[in-house]
C-alpha cells in the first residue's frame, strides 16, 4: 500500500459532509423527462413532423396553388394531376390510362397539381381546405369531449358513493349502445351538418376519457398527500385542481391524442354513408366519398384525399404511441 | 359466478329496453305517419292504425311497439326502399351474409393478430417487432374503406384476381376481398393489444421464476406468456364488433355486398326510418350479446375468476 | 480437507443503461460460497444484492450488462467434476444445465412469483419434467407430493390441483420453495424470501429453510436487508453497501465484533428481541445514487466517523482474521481509534450472554 499522508486521517464533523449531488434533481421535471423519452421514439417524431406539415399545408395550402378554391371551370373537368418539372419524369404528367386530356383539350399551359374533379374544381385547394375542416371538426369534438369526460370522471371518482353509483350506471348503459348507432341516429335527427357531427362525435368520445379519469381519481384521492391536503382544510375544488389533475395530465394527453384520429375517421365515415357535410363544402370525407365513385376511371380524385387522411391518422397514432411510452412506459391499452 | 352472470344479463336487458325506447322516441320526431301512402285503401289504413296503435296515448303506443318488436320482430313497414313491405322481410334475409363476412373477418383478423402480436411481443425492440408494430399502427390508422378501395382497385380491377363485386354464384370467393378489408383493423388492434399484454406478462416476476427453473425460452413464451396474455385479449372482442359493424357499412357498399350494412346506408340515403331503426336494434343487440359473452367467457377462462366465484 | 468453494464470484461489475445515464449497480465485488454452508448477503435496498444473484443465473434485465468479472461454479456432470464460468457460458448452457437444475432461486414476493393461471402442481413439476429428472408424469406427481410434504403443506393431494390465488402468502412461498427444490439443486438462492410475509410466517419459513438445508445439504445464499433475520441461519455474512462489499466474515465475527460503521448501523437498527427498552439507532440519509458514484468511500457521506481520506479514495480490504475482512479506512494503522457506539456494545454483550446460556 502506498504511503498516505497522515493528515488525511483527521475526523471531520458531520456538519461538514459534502452533500452528494443528485442527478434526478437537476431540473429533470416530469414533462422534460417525458419529452426526452419522446424524442427517442422515431415514429413519434416523424408523426409529429407530418402533423405539423399537414397542418401548415391546411393553413397556407389553398393559397399556394394556381387555382381558386371552389371555382367551377367546365372545360377543366376530370383532369388528372399535373405538376411542372415532375412531368418530365413520367409522373404527374397529366395522363391517365395512357391518355392525356390536357393535350387533348389543348391546355398545354395549365397545371393542376392534384387534378380537378367532375365539376372542374381544383383538387389541390379542395384537399387542403378539406383537411382544414377535418382538423376543425376533430379538434372541436375532442376538446369538448375531453373537457366533459374529465369533468364527469372527476366528479364521479372524487365524490364517490351514491353520486358515483348513479353516474356509473349511466355510463354503463350508454356504453352498452354501439357508437355507430348513436352517431347515426343523432346525425339523422339533427340533420347532417357541422354542428350535429361535432355533437355526435362528442357524445361518443367522452366515455373512455371519463373512465380513465375516474379510476385515476379513485386511486389518487386515497393517497397520503391528498388526505394531508384535506385534513388541512383544502376545499374539494382546490384538491381536484391542485392535487388530482396534475397527476393525471399525462394520461389525459395520451387519451386525447388517440381520440383525434378516431374523430377524423368518423367525420370521413359519415360523409361516406351520406350523413356527413354536404357539398360544395369540402372535407376529406366528402372528397373521398365523391372521388370513389369515379375511382376506376380517375383514380386521382380519391388518391390525394385518401393519402392525406391516412397520413394524418397514422401520424396522430404514432405521436400518441410515442407519448404513451414517454409518459408512462407501463401504461396499458390503446 | 351464477349470480354474476344473472346480474349481467339483467343489465343487458335493461340496456336493450332503453335502446328500444330511444329508437321509439326517435320515430315520434320523424315527420308524417308511416301510413300516408295514397295507395293504401281506407280499410287497410284502419287495420294498420289498430295494429300499431297509432291513436293510443304515448306509453300505450310504446307498449304495443315493444310487444311487436319482441314477440314478432315487427318494426313496421318500409317507407321508401320497398314501400309497404314489412321491414323484417327486407332486413332479415340480408342479415346472414353480413354476419358471415363479419365472422370471417373476426376470425381472420384475430388469428393473424395473435400470431403477429406474439411474434412482436416476444421479440420486443428487435427489427421484426419494429416491422409488425408499424404494420399494426398502419392497420389501426388507415380506415377500412381505404383498404376496400385499394384492394378492389388492384385485385379486382387491375389484376382481376378476385371479383370486384360480390356475386351470389361465388359466395365465398367473392367475399374474400371484403373480409380482408374488414379484418385489417381487427388484426392490427389485436396485434397491438396482445403485444402490450405479452410484454407486460413476460416482464413479470413469475416469468422470471419460470426462467430460473431452466425452462426453454420458447416454452416460457408459449406455456406461460401467451396463456396469460391471451386472457385479456378476450376483452377487446366487444369493441372490435362495433368496428366491424362500422366498417361493414362502407365495405359492403364498396363491394356491393347485399348485407344489412349496405341496406342501412340505403335506408339513410332514402330516409327509410323503420329500416334504420331495425338495423340499429340488431346492431345494439349484437353488441350487447357480444359484451355479455365476453364477460362470461372471461370468467370461464381465467381461473382467478372461475374458481373464486364458482368455488 | 481443504475443499474448493462451490461458487466463486470475482471482481464482478454490473451496470444498467438508463435514459439519463449509466447506473453502476455492482462495483467490483468478490465473494465465495462453500459447499453446504449458508452465506447471508446483507444490505439496504438498492445496494445491489439482488442484482448479483440474478446475474449469476443470467436473469438480469436487457438493459443490464456484466462489464467485468467471473463467477466460477463447480459441479458434477455425469460423475465428472466440471468448473465453468457462469457469466461466460451463455444463456443456453445456463438454461440447460444450471438454472433450476443446479442453482435454484426463491423470490421475495410469493404473491407475484407464481403463474396465476397454472395449477401449483404443474408449476412444481415443470422443472423436473423439462430437466428429465423424472421418467414420466406419474413419477413427477409422486415427487411433487413428496416435495409439498417436505415444505410443510398439508393435504398435498388437494393443493396440487389448486391455483396460486387459492393459497395464502405463506403457503405460496412454500410452493416456491418446493419449485426450487424440485431438481435437487446444489445451490439455493433465497432473495429476501421472508420480507413480504407476516412476522409469524417469516419465522416458519426460516425454520423450513434451515430444516431443508439439514436434510439436503444444499448451499444457500440468503439475501436480506435485515441482519436480524439471518442471525440464526447464516454461517457467514457479507455486508454490501452501494455496490461494494464493505465487510465480510463468519457470522460470529460480524455479530460480535463488527468493524465497519455501516455494519454497526445495521446491527443497531435491529429491533430488540429482548423486549427491553433499548435505543434503536437508524442510519441517517439514503444510499447514494450510483449513476455518478461518489468518490472514495460511499458510506462516508452518511457516516459520523468519516475522515478526509474517505472522500478521496476507496478503502482497500483490511484483513482482521483469516475469515474477517473490512473495507474501511478506520482500520488503517494511521487512523484514529474509534469504537462502536456504546448502545451497540451493550447490546452485543447481552447477545453474548444469551448465547452462552444456550
Amino acid at each position: 500500500m502506498e504511503k498516505i499522508n497522515k493528515e488525511m486521517f483527521t475526523r471531520i464533523s458531520t456538519q461538514d459532509h459534502q452533500v452528494q449531488e443528485m442527478v434526478f434533481d437537476t431540473g429533470a421535471t416530469f414533462f422534460k423527462d417525458a419529452w426526452k423519452r419522446f424524442r427517442k421514439n422515431k415514429g413519434g417524431v416523424i408523426g409529429l413532423f407530418a402533423i405539423i406539415f399537414i397542418l401548415t399545408m391546411a393553413i397556407i395550402g389553398p393559397w399556394l396553388g394556381t387555382h381558386v378554391y371552389n371555382e367551377l371551370i367546365a372545360e377543366h373537368i376530370d383532369l388528372p394531376a399535373r405538376v411542372p418539372f415532375l412531368e418530365y419524369f413520367g409522373i404527374f404528367d397529366g395522363s391517365v390510362n395512357g391518355f392525356n386530356p390536357y393535350i387533348k383539350k389543348g391546355l398545354t399551359d395549365v397545371y393542376y397539381w392534384f387534378g380537378t374533379d367532375n365539376l372542374g374544381r381544383d383538387l389541390w385547394s379542395r384537399v387542403w381546405m378539406g383537411t382544414r375542416i377535418s382538423f376543425f371538426v376533430a379538434f372541436v369534438a375532442v376538446t369538448i369531449d375531453v373537457v366533459f369526460g374529465i369533468t364527469y370522471g372527476l366528479i364521479s371518482g372524487y365524490f364517490g358513493g351514491k353520486v358515483d353509483l348513479v353516474m356509473q350506471r349511466i355510463v354503463e348503459v350508454i356504453s352498452g349502445i354501439p357508437n355507430l348507432v348513436v352517431v347515426i341516429l343523432l346525425v339523422l335527427v339533427l340533420k347532417p351538418g357541422l354542428t350535429s357531427i361535432i355533437l355526435a362525435l362528442m357524445i361518443t368520445g367522452w366515455i373512455s376519457m371519463s373512465r380513465v379519469v375516474r379510476s385515476q381519481t379513485l386511486k389518487i384521492k386515497e393517497m397520503e398527500f391528498v388526505l394531508a391536503a384535506k385534513s388541512l382544510g383544502a376545499s374539494s375544488f382546490v384538491i381536484i385542481a391542485k392535487e388530482v389533475l396534475p397527476n393525471i395530465i399525462g394520461q389525459i394527453i395520451v387519451m386525447t391524442m388517440f381520440s383525434i384520429p378516431s374523430a377524423i375517421f368518423y367525420e370521413s365515415f359519415l360523409a361516406f354513408i351520406g350523413l356527413g357535410l354536404q357539398p360544395p363544402v369540402a372535407s376529406l370525407g366528402v372528397l373521398i366519398s365523391r372521388g370513389y365513385l369515379a375511382m376506376l376511371t380517375y383514380p386521382h380524385m380519391v388518391t390525394f384525399p385518401v393519402v392525406v387522411l391516412s397520413t394524418l391518422m397514422l401520424s396522430f397514432n404514432l405521436v400518441a404511441d410515442g407519448l404513451r411510452d414517454a409518459f408512462d412506459p407501463k401504461m396499458k391499452g390503446f | 359466478m351464477l349470480k354474476y352472470i344473472s346480474k349481467r344479463i339483467f343489465w343487458s336487458i335493461i340496456t336493450l329496453l332503453i335502446i328500444v325506447f330511444i329508437l321509439f322516441l326517435l320515430l315520434q320526431f320523424m315527420p308524417g305517419t308511416p301510413f300516408d301512402d295514397e295507395k293504401l285503401t281506407e280499410a287497410q289504413r284502419i287495420i294498420m292504425y289498430a295494429k300499431y296503435g297509432l291513436d293510443s296515448p304515448f306509453w300505450q303506443r310504446f307498449g304495443i311497439y315493444l310487444k311487436n318488436i319482441l314477440l314478432e320482430g315487427d318494426f313496421g313497414i318500409s317507407l321508401a326502399l320497398q314501400k309497404n313491405q314489412l321491414v323484417q322481410d327486407i332486413v332479415l334475409p340480408r342479415l346472414g351474409i353480413s354476419i358471415r363476412i363479419g365472422l370471417q373477418a373476426l376470425l381472420l383478423g384475430t388469428t393473424m393478430g395473435v400470431i403477429y402480436g406474439v411474434i412482436s411481443g416476444a421479440n420486443k425492440n428487435k427489427w421484426i417487432d419494429t416491422i409488425t408494430t408499424f404494420v399494426a399502427v398502419l392497420g389501426v390508422s388507415v380506415p377500412s374503406y381505404v383498404f376496400a378501395l385499394l384492394l378492389s382497385y388492384f385485385f379486382g380491377y387491375k389484376w382481376r384476381i378476385f371479383s370486384i363485386t360480390y356475386r351470389h354464384g361465388a359466395p365465398f370467393w367473392s367475399s374474400i376481398l371484403p373480409t380482408i378489408s374488414l379484418s385489417m383493423f381487427v388484426m392490427a388492434q389485436t396485434t397491438r393489444f396482445l403485444r402490450t399484454e405479452l410484454i407486460e406478462v413476460l416482464s413479470s416476476e413469475y416469468i422470471k421464476l419460470v426462467e430460473a427453473k431452466g425452462v426453454k425460452r420458447i416454452k416460457v413464451i408459449f406455456r406461460h406468456g401467451i396463456r396469460n396474455a391471451l386472457i385479456s385479449v378476450v376483452t377487446i372482442l366487444g369493441p372490435l364488433t362495433v368496428t366491424l359493424m362500422t366498417g361493414s357499412l362502407v365495405v359492403e357498399r364498396v363491394y356491393g355486398v347485399p348485407g344489412i350494412g349496405d341496406l342501412l346506408v340505403e335506408g339513410i340515403l332514402t330516409n327509410d326510418f323503420n329500416v334504420i331503426v331495425m338495423i340499429a336494434f340488431i346492431y345494439s343487440s349484437l353488441y350487447i350479446t357480444m359484451n355479455l359473452a365476453v364477460d362470461i367467457l372471461y370468467g370461464i377462462i381465467d381461473p382467478r375468476i372461475r374458481v373464486a366465484k364458482g368455488g | 480437507m481443504e475443499q474448493k468453494p462451490i461458487l466463486e464470484v470475482k471482481n464482478l461489475q454490473i451496470s444498467f443503461q438508463l435514459n439519463f445515464g449509466t447506473n453502476h449497480v455492482i462495483r467490483d465485488i468478490s465473494f465465495h460460497l462453500n459447499k453446504g454452508e449458508t452465506l447471508a448477503i446483507v444490505g439496504e435496498s438498492g445496494s445491489g444484492k439482488s442484482v448479483t444473484t440474478k446475474a449469476i443465473l443470467g436473469l438480469i434485465d436487457d438493459n443490464g450488462c456484466v462489464e467485468v468479472g467471473s463467477c466460477l461454479f463447480r459441479y458434477q456432470k455425469d460423475n465428472k467434476d466440471v468448473e465453468i464460468d457462469l457469466l461466460k457460458c451463455g444463456k443456453d448452457y445456463l438454461q440447460k444445465n444450471i438454472r433450476g437444475n443446479k442453482i435454484a432461486i426463491i423470490f421475495q414476493d410469493p404473491m407475484t412469483s407464481l403463474d396465476p393461471t397454472m395449477k401449483v402442481g404443474r408449476q412444481i413439476m415443470e422443472g423436473m419434467l423439462d430437466h428429465k429428472k423424472v421418467s414420466n408424469r406419474k413419477a413427477a406427481v409422486k415427487r411433487t407430493l413428496e416435495l409439498l410434504e417436505l415444505v410443510g403443506i398439508d393435504l398435498p393431494e388437494k393443493r396440487i390441483n389448486q391455483y396460486p390465488h387459492q393459497l395464502s402468502g405463506g403457503m405460496r412461498q412454500r410452493v416456491v420453495i418446493a419449485i426450487a427444490l424440485a431438481c435437487e439443486p446444489d445451490v439455493l438462492i433465497a432473495d429476501e424470501p421472508t420480507t413480504a410475509l407476516d412476522v409469524t410466517i417469516q419465522s416458519q419459513i426460516l425454520e423450513l429453510i434451515k430444516d431443508i438445508q439439514k436434510k439436503t445439504g444444499v448451499a444457500i445464499i440468503f439475501i436480506t436487508h435485515d441482519l436480524g433475520v439471518v442471525a440464526n441461519v447464516a454461517d457467514r455474512v457479507a455486508v454490501m453497501y452501494a455496490g461494494k462489499i464493505v465487510e465480510t466474515g463468519l457470522a460470529n465475527e460480524i455479530y460480535y465484533s463488527p468493524k465497519h460503521p455501516y455494519t454497526w448501523g445495521l446491527l443497531s437498527s435491529i429491533p430488540s428481541m429482548s423486549g427491553q427498552n433499548e435505543e434503536i439507532l437508524s442510519i441517517p440519509g439514503t444510499p447514494p445514487n450510483l449513476i455518478n458514484p461518489p468518490k472514495g468511500d460511499a458510506f462516508a457521506y452518511r457516516s459520523e466517523y468519516a475522515m478526509d481520506i474517505d472522500f478521496e479514495e476507496h478503502p482497500p480490504m483490511f484483513q482482521v482474521s483469516d475469515t474477517h475482512f473490512v473495507a474501511s479506512w478506520l482500520l488503517h494503522p494511521d487512523a484514529p481509534k474509534v469504537s462502536m457506539p456504546t448502545v451497540l456494545q451493550a447490546r452485543i454483550e447481552s447477545y453474548k450472554k444469551r448465547g452462552d446460556q444456550q
